[in-house]
């Protein structure tokens, strides 16, 4: 077929293609079917067909996270195009580079309230890095290719681009569009570096912080903090970032964060901050944080530096690079005082040893391998996996950080399995968010991926809240039981027929993993906990760092029973 | 918000070159909604690039809050460049159309008024005469309060607009951002400063 034969359909999979991309997550409908009859005449781009579009998109995200490459969904108008959004924010306050197409109504239909029309580009405007209507065919591989560009460069995140259903139609008569080399990162400041690395030679108390901008600087990082022997803090979405088996490496900050790390946060003189946002989960109260340390800030976006916390020494640029620059001519800091106290506070982990999520996300993370991904929804189980897993390299720990997005763990996971088939691709969730996007269980069997292994913590609860609710509402559990509704989750993944296995006490979880790990299939682990379990240590919210619940208040009942909980609120 | 900047509340001046497409001005309204900055006053207009929009707008904050929400601005893709005025030398202007209630007695003296500002008549009624001033804020306020014992009957202000003072095009030592130089049309050439930054760009980075 010659270029002149093209349509504005065929143009967005040959630009696709031109574009490296492989694989694409979606769900058709009226306003994009000329894209997906294009479809046909580009096997080289392999569509997967979700189950909703909010699986097609935190696929999309999963493949993005685990890769570092750009996540493509497709989803038609209005509806389609709506069911877009939670992933869209997801991936905005996760710096995910998404590529989201949407089908629209014909041009001369838009703004007539038509049939399936949505305003997409209006309702997105603030959840995309930015978004196009193509309004001429001639400019849509052009479109797409800036729209490619713009999710990839700098700190990466959402484009959506909504295609009016007779532009796809129309003839296209230009060039197929390369790639666009990605711009130039600009270099920290000297001025910036010096004045930061004067900081760390006075330091008496310094610590290093690193968050989800840092994921393509671990080996930089691991090296500077090497070179001057300052420990180190992973952030949830940095997770990876710097190896945990570093004697150096504190755990994470935060509401759920550990003991070292809180700590040494609100002990240190020196913070040096790497591609990091400040998060208010991670920062507790902003007053309390940090209060006696100097910050030294590098971060690729200038509107993060001086955002939530003072900023002492703000380095504007890549993180690698700068990791590079602060590690040149570094020499080991002797600090035998702080190293005493940090000592001290990494004992004061706990190490789950009764039956419980803990005990149980425990015996499913220990068995880790370095190169597995492990994805997890939201909730308690998902600050249990970031506590107690540990990663040795960056890109094997996927979550929805920023937002929070119940349902996001298992669809990313399918996303990341794809990307990565001869990896294996764990994802933990709750029993509340699994059954959010559980339907994704379908394109597990359509597309045989082999490589996903599911496990659902049961607790009967929407957990998190719950233990919200019991430190904060006097126990008042309101709408959070789920036990009584519950559907039967080895006979749900049989029902897609994806192999299933429960364990229903601690004696019987080794043999289970087991047997769930070693099916040559995706499978999914059904792990039932007793419901009572709360995640320590914790900072209650509004309270600062220095204010952190190392461990469970003693409970009313002592000893966690099987389903007392449930049975309480059943009876209530 | 909490920032290393002095606290003072500011009116600042900003001007934003744009590129002209489809939502711009909701792109960049929105943005300042959502994180709480109000917008004191907004005017947009084309300028002598084809493709290029420029809109100046008055925030109020102090220099912490002004530099977060040019930080923001600045990594939208429509946003081509920013200048915060305030840094700079600048002129700028502001036109307002005054309804003046007259009376047979107070008419002369109205006009008299009028024309010690060069205000001009632009419409003559039996009751009222309305007038167009131009000038900076400091004029048209004193304009106002001088009318105000005759009985304004309604005001329209058109919002600040503002250039850089020499004959250098918007090279002010404060410029926040300068967009990348491709777009979808041909218009980007046009974004590019013609002369070389003096002092270069942000004092911080
Ligand atoms: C889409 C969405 N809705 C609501 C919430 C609020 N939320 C946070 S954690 C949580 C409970 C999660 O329960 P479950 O999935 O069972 O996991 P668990 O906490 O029990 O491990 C809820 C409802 C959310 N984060 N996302």
């Amino acid at each position: 077929m010659t270029q002149t034969e093209l349509t504005g359909a065929k143009a967005l999979w040959a630009t696709l293609s031109a574009h490296g991309i492989t694989t694409v997550f979606g769900y058709p409908g009226g306003a994009i079917m000329p894209v997906y009859d294009a479809l046909t005449f580009y096997p080289e781009v392999r569509h997967v067909l979700a189950r909703h579009e909010q699986g097609a998109i935190h696929a999309a995200e999963g493949w993005a996270k685990a890769t570092g490459e750009i996540g493509v969904c497709l989803a038609t108008s209005g509806p389609g195009a709506t069911n877009l959004v939670t992933g869209l924010a997801d991936a905005m306050l996760d710096s995910v580079p998404i590529l989201a197409i949407t089908g629209n109504v014909a041009r001369h239909l838009m703004g007539t309230d038509a049939f399936q029309e949505a305003d997409i580009t209006g309702i997105t405007l603030p959840i995309t890095k930015h978004n196009y209507v193509v309004r001429d065919v001639e400019e849509l591989p052009r479109v797409i290719a800036e729209a490619i560009r713009i999710a990839r460069s700098g700190r990466p995140g959402p484009v959506l681009v909504d295609i009016p259903k007779d532009i796809q139609l129309a003839p296209y008569h230009g060039e197929i569009t390369a790639p666009h080399a990605r711009p130039e990162i600009p270099a920290p400041k000297p001025e910036a570096i010096e004045k930061a690395r004067e900081l760390l030679q006075d330091a008496k108390k310094p610590v290093i912080m690193v968050g989800g901008g840092s994921l393509d600087a671990a080996a930089e990082i691991t090296a500077l903090a090497r070179a001057w022997d300052i420990p180190v803090i992973t952030t949830l979405m940095g997770l990876g970032s710097f190896p945990s088996s570093d004697p150096l490496w504190l755990g994470m900050p935060g509401m759920h964060g550990s003991v070292a790390a809180n700590r040494a946060i609100s002990e240190a003189d020196v913070l040096l901050g790497i591609g990091l946002r400040f998060d208010d989960r991670v920062t507790g109260r902003v007053n309390g944080f940090a209060p006696n340390a100097s910050i030294i800030h590098v971060d690729l976006d200038a509107a993060e530096i001086g955002k939530i916390v003072r900023t002492h020494v703000p380095v504007r640029g890549d993180a690698r690079v700068a990791a590079q620059m602060l590690a040149e001519g570094a020499q080991k800091l002797d600090l035998p005082e702080w190293r005493e106290k940090i000592a001290e506070w990494k004992t004061r982990t706990q190490e789950p040893d009764h039956w419980g999520a803990g005990y149980a996300v425990k015996a499913v993370v220990d068995r880790l391998r370095p190169d597995d991904i492990l994805s997890s929804d939201v909730g308690q189980h998902q600050m249990l996996a970031a506590q107690l897993a540990r990663f040795e390299r960056p890109r094997r720990w996927i979550n929805s950080g920023g937002l929070g997005t119940m349902g996001f763990g298992f669809p990313a996971a399918i996303g990341a399995g794809m990307a990565e088939p001869g990896v294996r691709s764990i994802v933990i969730a709750g029993d509340g968010g699994f059954q959010m996007t559980a339907q994704e269980l379908a394109t597990l069997k359509k597309y045989d991926v082999r490589n996903v292994k599911i496990c659902i913590i049961n607790n009967s609860f929407l957990g998190m809240v719950r233990q919200w609710q019991e430190l904060f509402h006097e126990k008042r559990y309101s709408e959070v039981y789920l036990g009584d509704s519950n559907p039967d989750f080895l006979k749900l993944a049989d029902a897609y027929g994806v192999p299933a296995y429960r364990a229903d006490c601690a004696e019987e979880l080794p043999e289970a993993i087991d047997a769930w790990l070693n099916d040559p299939k995706s499978s999914l682990l059904e792990i039932v906990v007793p419901n009572e379990h709360g995640v320590f240590p914790m900072v209650p919210s509004g309270a600062s760092l220095s204010e952190m619940i190392e461990t469970e208040p003693p409970r009313p009942t002592p000893g966690i029973e099987k389903n007392t909980a449930a049975e309480e609120a059943k009876n209530a | 918000m909490t920032g290393n900047f002095d606290p003072g509340q500011k009116d600042h001046l900003v001007s934003a070159l744009v590129r002209d497409e489809p939502r711009v001005l909701t792109r960049i309204t929105s943005l300042f909604g959502r994180r709480g900055y109000n917008i004191r006053s907004l005017s947009v207009g084309s300028t002598e690039h084809p493709g290029l929009s420029r809109m100046t707008f008055v925030v109020t904050g102090d220099r912490g809050v002004v530099e977060q929400a040019m930080r923001q601005l600045e990594k939208l893709h429509d946003v081509v460049k920013i200048i915060d005025h305030s840094l700079e030398k600048f002129v700028d202007r502001e036109l307002v159309l005054v309804k003046v209630a007259i009376t047979p007695e107070s008419r002369v003296e109205v006009r008299q008024i009028a024309e010690d500002f060069r205000a001009r008549i632009v419409d003559v009624g039996r009751h009222a005469l309305t007038f167009e001033v131009t000038g900076d804020e400091g004029k048209i306020t004193a304009f106002i309060e001088q009318m105000r014992s005759f009985g304004i009957i309604e005001t329209m202000r058109t919002g600040r607009v503002a250039l850089t003072r020499g004959s250098n095009a918007d090279i002010p030592s404060h410029v926040y951002h300068e967009g990348e130089t491709e777009t979808l049309r041909p218009v980007v050439e046009a974004a590019e400063p013609r002369e070389t930054k003096a002092g270069g760009v942000p004092n911080l980075f």
